[in-house]
């Protein structure tokens, strides 16, 4: 059952993302990314990670995008896109460019040559415990430092992008 | 004592450092005395170190001063050192006298020139270099010896280097040396491939024991190509050119250079070498007879010229002719000997005719003078006895040498040389009386002017020229035949095959014991013949040689214009090397393949560059199309690429 | 049954859209966009292998990956303003004054 329910969200998620390569109106586009996070999601679900799915929702689909939909509003974009294309004869090649890159990645996902070693966090031990409280106690132990450095990022992007958008210095 | 050998370079060497220094800022007096000081000192060294070797026995008359390990590199080892034997003795004894005498004479001649400092500086590096090269004692530091002297004489006769003339002979000078210096260099060359050494020592008792036989090509090429170095810095045929052109130097220049010092080291090359020609009979002919065709050849174009100067560079070149006719023939003490005197009575002619010159305030064309006689005396008399020395008169100087040479020359060469060698003594008679009578005697012919100024020349210009003049005269005694002093002297190093002894007990020749006799008679009266010719046409009857060259107007213009040796030098060598330097090596080579090259590359650069800027199109989406194939490559390369 | 190779050619397919997103669209805005798909590709196979290795890192990583994508989007985004604002235009081939 839970095949079927990765086949289909899985499907969801692609052909969202296709409409969104594909979309003119930015705004539309934004609301085709929101879907692909949302089934994004799901899919981490099925994968045992409820906390990524939930600060997925809560970050990326609540807070990046909406931000985006700020700025479209604010620069008012959602008329469309112009017509000049400086570089008509790229299309071809980017597509083959991405199908050579698939092709690349699913030969080594295929090849077997990325290995790795089987930790102790199996699914009994994670539900046991709480998804959520395993990963507070490995984020505050462990990885202590990338989350206070994290923090410190967050302080700067804020001031940057503060600074980089104002109108008079 | 002998162990002082080193100062004798020392002094002059400190001479010219502190006058090139510092001569600018040291009045005059100090320059001269400075100067002369050294040269003074160095021949009292020369002199103890003469008297030092005296003390040796004869058998062992060679003492080697090891100054400092300079060259050595692998098995070629050059060392800076020094080698007193007899034949340097007598070199360093007649360079330091006769160059202290010229020094002297400098004082006064050069005393109101602004070079005066740099050219005591110029004079005192030449006569260390000069002692260098008799001192040393292998090939390599005589050669930087052989440079430097070519190299001076270059600063020297260039001395007046505003003038076009002077800058042209030096250069002139210089270059010609320089191809004789290139058959010098391949000739040491040579010497190492064959002996793996250019020491003196070792070189010769290498040939001595050696299994060398007479006439190997090996030894007849290094002979030769000594010997192309030697006609090359003693004016031979084929590179004398630059002599008489060296004359636009100062008189005291030439007296010493091309007199007494310079010219005779290739004299002195070939007597050191003599154990390496004796081994070579091709080398001894070519040398005899270069020796003895230059000492014609000159003395037919000394026959017409008319500077004083010209007369005597002509003559000199005649005389170290006879020197190499000697050693060509074998005789090379005999060699050496007229090398000895022939530096006392050049450079007496030489310094009389600058007494000559300046007392007719710079006139040298002798179709100018006549009747000097009164007015300058010293210089008259001395001038007459360098005159009658050079003529071959007994008992001066120039008789007994010469006529050893002839003498050599008919006993271990054949008639030819001594035909053509007495020829030559003819026609030196005839030319240096000519010289004489038009200078001193006949009418006057001076302008008013010169003769306004004409004065005797001061005492520090007189007093060297007596002295000279005194040599000239008792110089002759060192090799007089039957108490050869010279000849015993030199024996050990020069083999004592240099004379052919008097009584005939050492033959190098079957004759009879009278037949040194004859030829000292015959010498005397070719002298007194060639004398009385000149006597007949410059002051008999004066008008008789101008007829005479109306008449054979030909021969005379081919000899005033030096056999036009060197327009022909000019259409062979320099002009087709001009142009061969501006149209191929300058305009093709250098313009258009090194610097085109170098430029080339640069325009490379610069076009590849301008091609490959357009991958720079400034659209975001270029650069991220090229990211994402580079992505894959990296891939690709990091997955499969083991 | 649904293994890792899945979730990873999923992924994979993700991610190459969103590269064809980027090569191809020409409107700023829509290029960010794709490019966070991007990483939310990247997202997916971080957790897929997370979940099939019996780990805990990838999740961890994951919460670092996006707080770096919330990071780069703001400041992006005011980037865009600011170039907006002088150029009048969020048509990527009208900034092109980097040319050779």
């Amino acid at each position: 059952m839970l095949a079927y329910l990765f086949y289909i969200v899985a499907a969801i998620t692609v052909t969202t993302a296709v409409y969104l390569i594909f979309e003119k109106n930015p705004v539309f586009g934004a609301l085709y990314l929101i879907q692909t996070m949302v089934s994004l999601a799901v899919l981490y679900i099925l994968l045992e990670a409820q906390f990524v799915a939930a600060v997925q929702i809560i970050v990326y689909a609540g807070a990046i995008m909406v931000l985006f939909l700020f700025v479209i509003m604010l620069l008012n974009l959602d008329i469309g896109e112009e017509t000049k294309n400086a570089l008509p004869y790229q299309r071809i090649p980017a597509i083959l460019m991405g199908i050579a890159l698939f092709t690349i990645i699913c030969i080594v996902i295929r090849s077997k040559i990325l290995q790795g070693k089987q930790d102790q966090y199996t699914t009994a031990v994670v539900q046991g415990v709480g998804n959520t409280k395993l990963i507070g106690n490995l984020l505050f132990t462990e990885y202590l430092l990338p989350f206070e450095i994290t923090s410190i990022l967050l302080f700067v992007a804020a001031i940057g992008a503060i600074m980089l958008a104002k109108r008079k210095l | 004592m002998l162990n002082l050998v080193a100062l004798i370079l020392l002094f002059p060497l400190i001479g010219t450092v502190i006058n090139g220094l510092a001569g600018k800022r040291l009045r005059k007096e100090t320059v001269g005395y400075l100067a002369c000081g050294a040269i003074g000192l160095s021949f009292l060294v020369s002199f103890m170190v003469f008297i030092g070797l005296l003390q040796l026995p004869p058998g062992e008359r060679l003492f080697e001063k090891h100054l400092f390990r300079w060259i050595e590199s692998g098995s070629f080892i050059s060392a800076a050192a020094l080698q007193v034997d007899p034949l340097s003795v007598v070199m360093i004894l007649v360079i330091t006298g006769v160059g202290f005498l010229i020094h002297i004479y400098s004082i006064g001649y050069m005393h109101h020139d602004k070079g005066y400092h740099r050219y005591f500086c110029y004079l005192n590096l030449f006569v260390f270099s000069m002692l260098l090269l008799v001192l040393s004692n292998n090939f390599l530091l005589m050669f930087i010896g052989w440079e430097a002297v070519g190299l001076c004489s270059y600063l020297l006769i260039g001395f007046w280097f505003e003038k076009k003339s002077a800058s042209d002979a030096a250069k002139k000078a210089f270059v010609v040396n320089r191809v004789g210096d290139f058959g010098f260099a391949l000739g040491i060359m040579l010497i190492f491939l064959t002996f793996h050494s250019i020491d003196f020592t070792e070189v010769f008792s290498a040939v001595s024991h050696g299994n060398f036989e007479k006439g190997s090509f090996t030894v007849t090429m290094i002979t030769l190509l000594l010997f192309i170095g030697a006609t090359g810095k003693s004016a031979q045929i084929p590179l004398y050119t630059w002599l008489p052109d060296a004359m636009e130097g100062p008189t005291p220049v030439s007296a010493l250079i091309h007199a007494a010092t310079m010219v005779t080291a290739g004299v002195y090359m070939i007597a050191r070498c003599n154990a390496l020609y004796l081994l070579s009979p091709f080398t001894m002919t070519v040398v005899a007879s270069i020796g003895v065709i230059t000492a014609l050849f000159a003395a037919t174009i000394g026959l017409v010229q008319n500077d004083i100067k010209r007369v005597l560079a002509y003559s000199t070149i005649s005389q170290l002719g006879y020197m190499f006719l000697a050693c060509g023939v074998g005789a090379f003490t005999a060699g050496v000997f007229h090398l000895m005197t022939h530096a006392f009575f050049k450079a007496l002619l030489f310094l009389a005719s600058g007494s000559v010159i300046h007392a007719l305030s710079g006139e040298q064309d002798i179709r100018k003078m006549g009747g000097l006689k009164p007015h300058i005396p010293v210089t008259y008399k001395t001038f007459l006895i360098g005159t009658v020395a050079i003529a071959g008169i007994p008992p001066f100087a120039g008789f007994f040498s010469k006529d050893e040479i002839l003498l050599e020359a008919l006993v271990r060469g054949n008639f030819i040389y001594w035909s053509l060698g007495a020829f030559a003594a003819l026609l030196t008679a005839f030319y240096m009386f000519r010289l004489l009578f038009m200078t001193f005697h006949g009418e006057c012919r001076v302008d008013h002017h010169a003769m306004e100024h004409l004065h005797e020349s001061p005492k520090n210009m007189t007093l060297p020229l007596v002295a000279l003049a005194g040599l000239s005269f008792v110089g002759g005694f060192f090799g007089i035949p039957g108490a050869n002093a010279l000849e015993h002297f030199l024996a050990p190093v020069l083999g004592g095959h240099g004379h052919t002894e008097v009584s005939g007990t050492v033959s190098a020749g079957h004759h009879g014991a009278w037949l040194p006799y004859l030829m000292m008679v015959i010498s005397t009266a070719i002298a007194l013949v060639g004398i009385f010719l000149a006597y007949q046409m410059y002051i008999k009857k004066p008008e008789l040689s101008k007829k005479l060259a109306e008449r054979f107007r030909l021969i005379h213009k081919l000899l005033l214009n030096k056999y036009y040796i060197d327009e022909i030098y000019d259409a062979i060598f320099i002009n087709p090397t001009k142009k061969i330097s501006t149209q191929v090596l300058w305009k093709v080579i250098d313009v258009r393949m090194i610097d085109g090259s170098v430029n080339g590359i640069a325009r490379l650069v610069g076009r590849i560059g301008s091609v490959l800027r357009h991958l720079q199109t400034g659209y975001i989406r270029n650069y991220a199309f090229y990211i994402v194939v580079g992505c894959i490559l990296i891939i690709v390369l990091a997955v499969f690429g083991r | 049954m649904i293994t890792i190779t899945h979730y990873l050619v999923l992924s994979a397919i993700l991610f190459t859209v969103g590269v064809i997103g980027v090569l191809i669209r020409r409107n700023a805005i829509i290029i960010f966009m794709c490019i966070e798909l991007m990483l939310n590709a990247v997202n997916l196979s971080f957790v897929a292998c997370a979940h099939y290795l019996n780990s805990m890192q990838g999740q961890l990583f994951v919460f670092f990956t996006m707080t770096v994508a919330a990071a780069e989007a703001a400041v992006g985004l005011a980037i865009i303003v600011a170039v907006f604002r002088n150029k009048e235009t969020i048509n990527i081939d009208d900034i092109n004054i980097m040319k050779w």
